[in-house]
Order: structure tokens, then C-alpha cells, then sequence
């Protein structure tokens, strides 16, 4: 298979220039001004090519969730959503906690996967807290990161062995930093909201005091540490200071927490519950700022689908989570990069460099013999949210309305088309002869 | 008039609802000292009370206030029937809706449960207390017992002390008497006390500033789980800093509790009956102030 892709401008971590890239063999084959080469020619002439989008963050629920979503249908979400590269969170049912699981994430996805899926494994045994998990064997089958998410490892000795251990083979532990004797079964954000609503309040210093206690024993062991979905400003300040003395630790923040404030919750909205939950107005600005500076190193989604009827009940009993994949770039396209509060390609830093850095990867470069995981987008389009295109299994978000920009309108894995303008599928069904967009 | 087919909250009335009400509970109350409780206002009509939390006393009002009006009532008390066989709380309401039901009272343990259900059903919906939300007839004969008493609440300085965090009672009172003109304070020990955000309260630790001035003190039960979780060390100590005591009381102070009481823990047996103590008129006022609202919320088309 062979793609010729013409006019589009070129956009990655060297900046934006005019040409064409020629991909075959899954591999950027050649890169330059007007190529003429065998294969199927698209024109993307007002387009953007980016390296490929990834996700560092993604529940796909298989196994044991399939009623909320499955390996082939979240893919499908991450495809029309532009990522080409997303990583499994292991706290499915059972937990990947066994090199067998991981073989099993990987194998489903081989075989019914859209896109590249980069399956974690717990850090400990069920993701229960109480024992490490075979990490080492884990590793050797394939999962490239370590995480007990959903919740944190609260027992600090416990958390201490399994930095130690990570650390023998430089591993990489992802951090659900939520200390849950502080956050005692919050179920938004503590403060005068959740007073008056009568809800139970979560308090951002489960947060920082968590995160603290993760930087102290990454600094004392040398294990990399990654913190996903921060929330507050204090613990995006609490990672500042950890970077400038020196420790491994690296941060990713959602595209609800940067959009989002507590406010949402009024009216007992459960599509808003997500854990950890919605915070305030300086606590975007804080995450934002922390964007900006570096900081915080990349966007995730916490793509956490979940059913309709799921969601229908009081907000005590619903289950927290927001789908995000499907609208999570043209989502901050339009409302950060469009309304001039991040820079274009520092968004793109944060979804493509940044997670892949994170995860020990090199930089993806639209040079050749680079991968040909792209994703193409459309500058000029714009658009809403409306959950009913979702081609996921849920519908689970908050954004109903919310302007969209910047949509992608291909994502290409390996050198095939797996989504043209909103439509997942497989190449050449997707894809309209010599003309896209 | 904006309230429609439903009393979900006092947050969502403005003073003249809240007044409307009052005046028909006042009503209400002076037929009951007269004893008449054959009314007809609601023949034809059916209430089913459904009490997903234990409830004596308010179920027992709403009741009865339904039959003084002349409803069919039928109770619902989940003893973990329906709900332990897995079923959810809006399947299990639509089929009680379905058996004819014109108007739903709900009790339930978990903030905007009611809510939910009001959103859900075409039958009137009335908040008979939830989660530490709100429990708006609780805060209606608060307010009917302290105007029968105190002539009017505009002006008034109004106590609340105790368990201000989780108590659906303190809410409905905060909303109540600040949309009436009444100045709020609560108090009780930080770890009880909302953070008050810009709600119109002034939070107090000190129960001794709390009374300074005040018309009226409305003490909240204190649950032993509280104890358990940490937020007070022990009975003892909490009575010494709040617990109320006859001889802290002036002689114009007037004296509330929803009940059901802890003596010795929050409140003094000699308090509780004393000559400040409306508590067995609260009772009173909670009837007539429920055949108020059932009527009214029949007038506005609830069937």
C-alpha cells in the first residue's frame, strides 16, 4: 500500500513548512516538495499533517466492561478522535495484572484495534494495594507502564517496595495521586458548592498530598514517576518545584480539568462526576499556566465511557467518568488554541512528543523512515459537540454544545487510513480516490 | 408563582410562595386545634409516601395530613425489597407512578435522589428530606412555629447549632429564613460548619456570640457516626462547648429541635422541656404545614 499525500503543511516539532510525504510500508518513505510516486494521491491542500496523536490515558474496558465499551469500539473512538496511539489503563475486570493479560490486551488488539494500543499492567496484584504485581514479566510481554488506577497506592511502604522495584529496570509507574483518606468518598469538589448541593466534598489536598508523598519517594529511589490528571493548582505547583530539584517525575492533565470548573455539578449533573473531580476557575488557570511552562508534559483524556442508564441515577450512586477521545483535540483547538490561550504547537507538543517522551519513545518527526502514524486535520472546520456521533459505545460527556475546530479528518496507522472525516473504517472504504475534505 | 408541580427545595421559592404556604398552614393548624380532620380538599386523590431511609415521625405526618385531607395514602418503606432484587430507583418509582398515583412523597438518603425522580415522573413530587440536601416541610414548620410564636421573621436573628455540614434541615432552614428577611448564624465545631461560600450565613464556633442577640435557636441532632468519623472526640465534650442548657437561654429565646433528640448530647432534658421549647408545637405545625403543601401542590395541577 502506497499513499502520496499533497500540499498539506507539515507540522511536527520543527515547525510548519509546505510539502508532500509519500508513505509505504507503513514508513514515511519520502519527504519533499512536489513528489511524483506511485500510489494513491490525496490533496490536503489547506490542511495540517501532525505526527500522530497519542493518549496516555484511556479506559477501554475490555475485558470484563464490555457493555461500556470494547478494544474495537474505544479504538474506533481514539481513530475519530485523530489519536493513533493510545495507552490501555489495566483496571478492567480482572486487572491486567499477569503477563498473560497483557499478552491478551495486546493480541485483542491486533486484531480488532483501529489504532496502536499500548496495554499497562497494575503495580500491584489486582490493583488491591497489598502486593507488587509481576512487573518484570509484565514488562517483558509488552506493557509499557505501570498503574493502580481508579485509585492511588495508599499504603506508603507498600508504594515505597514498588518504587524500588520499578526502578531496578527503570520502569515507569503512572500515579492515580489521590490520597482516599482525605478524599473520603468525595463526590465533587469539596468547598461551599458541595455544602449547598449537599454532596460530599473531595479535598484538593488528597491531591497534593498525595502527589507530595509520590515525589518524595521517586526523589529517594530514583524511579520515574508519572502523575496523571492532576487537577489542582497545588499540585501542579507541588511538580514545579520537583522538576527544578532534579526529580523524574513528569504530569498530564485532561481536557475537562483545563475547561471545566465544579459548577458543572449544579443541578446534580452526573455526566460532570469524574474523579478527580472538577475543581475551580484558578485551578484551570493554574493547570493551564502549568501547560505552558512545561510543567505539566501532556494532554490525556481519561477516556472513561460509561452507559446511559449508568449515568441516569443519583449522583452519589453514578459512576465518575467523561468520554473524552472522540473531542478531545478540535475541543481545545476551539476553546484554548482558537481563543489564543495555547499556542498551536504547544498543543501539538502536548499530544504527540510529549506522551511519547513520557512513555521513553523518540520524538515522531515527519521525516523519512519515521512511522507513518499521522494525523491530518482541517484548520478551517469548525463544529459542535453532539454525543450522538460518537462512534464509541458511549456517550458520557459534559460538552454537549461545546465548539469544536481544527477537526481531524484523517488519521493514518502505519501507513493505512483507518479515518476519513469522521468515518472509521477500513482503507479503501474510507477513502475517496485522489480528493479529501 | 414559580414552583411547579413539584416541592423539591425553600432554595427554589421566593418569599411570596414561602408566605403563601404559611398562611394556608396557619390555616391548617387552626382547624386542627378545632379538631376538624374530615377535609375533602384532597378526595380522589392518591399520595404514596416512599421511604427509601427510615422515617417515623415524618412519614407519620405526611400521612396523616394526606388523610385529614381526605387522599388515599398508600407507604412504601424499602425494607430492601425491590432495591436489593437490583432494580433502580426510577424503575421502581415509574411503577408505583403507574398504579394511578397523582403525587409522590420521597424520602431518601442520597442529595437530588428527589430531584431525579421529580425530573422523571408526571406525578407531583414532594421532598419529604434527602441526602443532607434539603428537607423543605421540615423548614416550613420551623418557620410557621417561629411566626406563630414570634409574630414575624423578618428581622429576626436566627441560631442553628450543631451538625450544619450534614443536616438537610439546616439547609432548608438557611434558604427558609433568609428569603423571609432573618438573620442566619450557625455554629457548631469546625469540622460540622459548611464552608459558607456566598451563602447568606454567618458561620460561628463560639455558641456563647452564636446566642448574642438571638430570637431563636434551632438545635440539630448529633449523630454517634460523627464521633466514629473522626469530626467530634466525644458526647462529653461536645456538650460542654454546644450542648444547650436551660440556664444559657433567655427568657425570649424560643427553642426548636426537628428531632428526633439526643438528651445529654446536644440538648438538656430540663431545655427540651422547659419554657422555651416549642418542640411538641414544631410537631403540630409539621401536619398543618404538609396539608398545606399537598394542597397547594394539588391546586397547581399535580392530577
Amino acid at each position: 500500500m502506497e499513499l502520496l499525500l499533497k500540499n498539506a503543511v507539515l507540522a511536527d516539532a520543527n515547525g510548519e513548512r509546505l510539502g508532500d510525504l509519500w508513505l509505504r510500508d507503513g514508513l514515511i518513505a519520502e519527504v519533499g516538495p512536489d513528489l511524483v510516486r506511485p500510489g494513491q494521491i490525496v490533496d490536503l491542500r489547506g490542511k495540517k499533517i501532525l505526527p500522530g496523536l497519542v493518549d496516555l490515558h484511556v479506559h477501554l474496558r475490555e475485558p470484563g466492561q464490555e457493555g461500556k465499551e470494547t478494544i474495537a469500539t474505544g479504538t474506533a473512538a481514539a481513530a475519530r478522535g485523530g489519536f493513533t496511539t493510545i495507552c490501555a489503563m489495566p483496571n478492567t475486570t480482572p486487572s491486567i495484572d499477569t503477563p498473560l493479560l497483557v499478552e491478551l490486551v495486546k493480541l485483542k488488539a491486533r486484531d480488532q484495534g483501529w489504532v496502536e494500543v499500548l496495554p499497562l499492567g497494575t503495580i500491584t496484584k489486582g490493583g488491591a494495594g497489598r502486593e507488587i504485581a509481576e512487573l518484570g514479566l509484565m514488562a517483558r510481554a509488552g506493557a509499557v507502564a505501570f498503574s493502580d488506577d481508579g485509585a492511588w497506592v495508599q499504603d506508603a511502604r507498600i508504594a515505597h517496595n514498588a518504587f524500588r522495584y520499578a526502578a531496578q529496570w527503570d520502569l515507569l509507574l503512572v500515579s492515580h495521586p489521590e490520597d482516599s483518606a482525605l478524599s473520603a468518598g468525595g463526590e465533587m469538589n469539596a468547598g461551599s458548592l458541595a455544602d449547598r448541593l449537599g454532596l460530599k466534598g473531595a479535598d484538593p489536598v488528597a491531591e497534593v498530598a498525595a502527589v507530595e508523598r509520590d515525589i518524595v519517594l521517586a526523589k529517594a529511589t530514583g524511579c520515574r514517576l508519572h502523575l496523571t490528571h492532576l487537577s489542582t493548582a497545588g499540585a501542579v505547583d507541588a511538580v514545579r518545584r520537583a522538576k527544578e530539584r532534579g526529580v523524574k517525575v513528569t504530569a498530564d492533565v485532561t481536557p475537562h480539568h483545563l475547561l471545566l470548573t465544579e459548577a458543572e455539578c449544579e443541578g446534580y449533573n452526573t455526566l460532570a462526576k469524574v474523579n478527580p473531580p472538577l475543581r475551580r476557575r484558578e485551578d484551570c488557570q493554574a493547570l493551564l499556566a502549568g501547560l505552558l511552562d512545561g510543567t505539566i508534559d501532556a494532554v490525556a483524556t481519561d477516556h472513561a465511557p460509561h452507559q446511559d442508564f449508568e449515568k441516569k441515577t443519583t449522583f452519589a450512586a453514578a459512576p465518575a467518568g467523561i468520554a473524552g477521545l472522540e473531542i478531545a483535540w478540535p475541543l481545545l483547538y476551539a476553546n484554548l488554541v482558537k481563543t489564543g490561550r495555547l499556542p498551536l504547537a504547544t498543543l501539538i507538543e502536548k499530544l504527540t512528543d510529549g506522551p511519547r517522551r513520557i512513555l521513553g519513545r523518540s520524538p515522531l518527526t515527519l521525516a523519512a523512515g519515521e512511522q507513518a502514524d499521522l494525523t491530518v486535520i482541517d484548520p478551517a472546520s469548525q463544529g459542535g459537540v453532539n454525543p450522538a456521533d460518537f462512534v464509541g459505545k458511549s456517550r458520557n460527556t459534559p460538552f454537549s454544545g461545546w465548539r469544536l475546530a481544527g477537526l481531524p479528518v484523517l488519521t493514518i496507522v502505519r501507513g493505512r487510513v483507518v479515518m476519513h472525516n469522521g468515518r472509521v473504517g477500513a482503507e479503501p472504504a474510507v477513502l475517496p480516490v485522489a480528493q479529501v475534505g | 408563582m414559580t414552583w411547579g408541580k413539584d416541592l423539591l427545595t425553600l432554595e427554589g421559592l421566593d418569599a411570596d410562595e414561602l408566605w403563601e404556604i404559611l398562611k394556608r398552614g396557619q390555616y391548617y393548624r387552626e382547624r386542627l386545634d378545632r379538631g376538624e380532620k374530615a377535609g375533602t380538599e384532597l378526595r380522589g386523590w392518591t399520595v404514596a409516601n416512599l421511604f427509601f431511609e427510615p422515617s417515623t415521625r415524618t412519614r407519620m405526618s405526611f400521612e396523616l395530613a394526606a388523610q385529614y385531607l381526605g387522599a388515599h395514602v398508600i407507604n412504601f418503606a424499602d425494607q430492601g425489597s425491590s432495591l436489593a432484587k437490583g432494580e433502580s430507583l426510577l424503575d421502581t418509582v415509574w411503577n408505583i407512578e403507574a398504579m394511578a398515583v397523582d403525587c409522590l412523597v420521597i424520602r431518601h438518603d442520597t442529595s437530588g435522589a428527589v430531584k431525579l425522580v421529580a425530573d422523571n415522573v408526571a406525578a407531583a413530587v414532594v421532598n419529604a428530606g434527602e441526602g443532607r440536601h434539603e428537607h423543605p416541610t421540615q423548614g416550613l414548620l420551623d418557620l410557621l412555629t417561629i411566626w406563630r410564636h414570634k409574630g414575624r421573621i423578618e428581622g429576626l436573628k436566627v441560631a442553628i447549632v450543631g451538625d450544619v455540614l450534614h443536616s438537610r434541615v439546616a439547609r432548608s432552614n438557611i434558604w427558609g429564613l433568609t428569603k423571609l428577611g432573618a438573620r442566619v448564624v450557625v455554629c457548631g465545631p469546625a469540622t460540622m460548619l459548611p464552608d459558607p461560600g456566598d451563602w447568606p450565613v454567618t458561620v460561628e464556633t463560639d455558641l456563647g456570640r452564636a446566642l448574642e442577640g438571638a430570637d431563636c435557636i434551632n438545635v440539630l441532632r448529633i449523630q454517634k457516626e460523627r464521633q466514629e468519623q473522626g469530626l467530634f472526640p466525644s458526647a462529653r465534650e461536645y456538650f460542654t462547648f454546644w450542648g444547650i442548657e436551660q440556664n444559657r437561654l433567655n427568657r425570649d429565646l424560643l427553642l426548636l429541635h426537628p428531632g428526633p433528640m439526643n438528651r445529654g448530647v446536644e440538648i438538656s432534658g430540663r431545655a427540651a422541656e422547659g419554657p422555651n421549647s416549642a418542640i411538641l408545637d414544631q410537631v403540630t405545625n409539621g401536619v398543618a404545614v404538609r396539608m398545606a403543601v399537598l394542597s397547594l401542590v394539588k391546586e397547581r395541577g399535580g392530577h
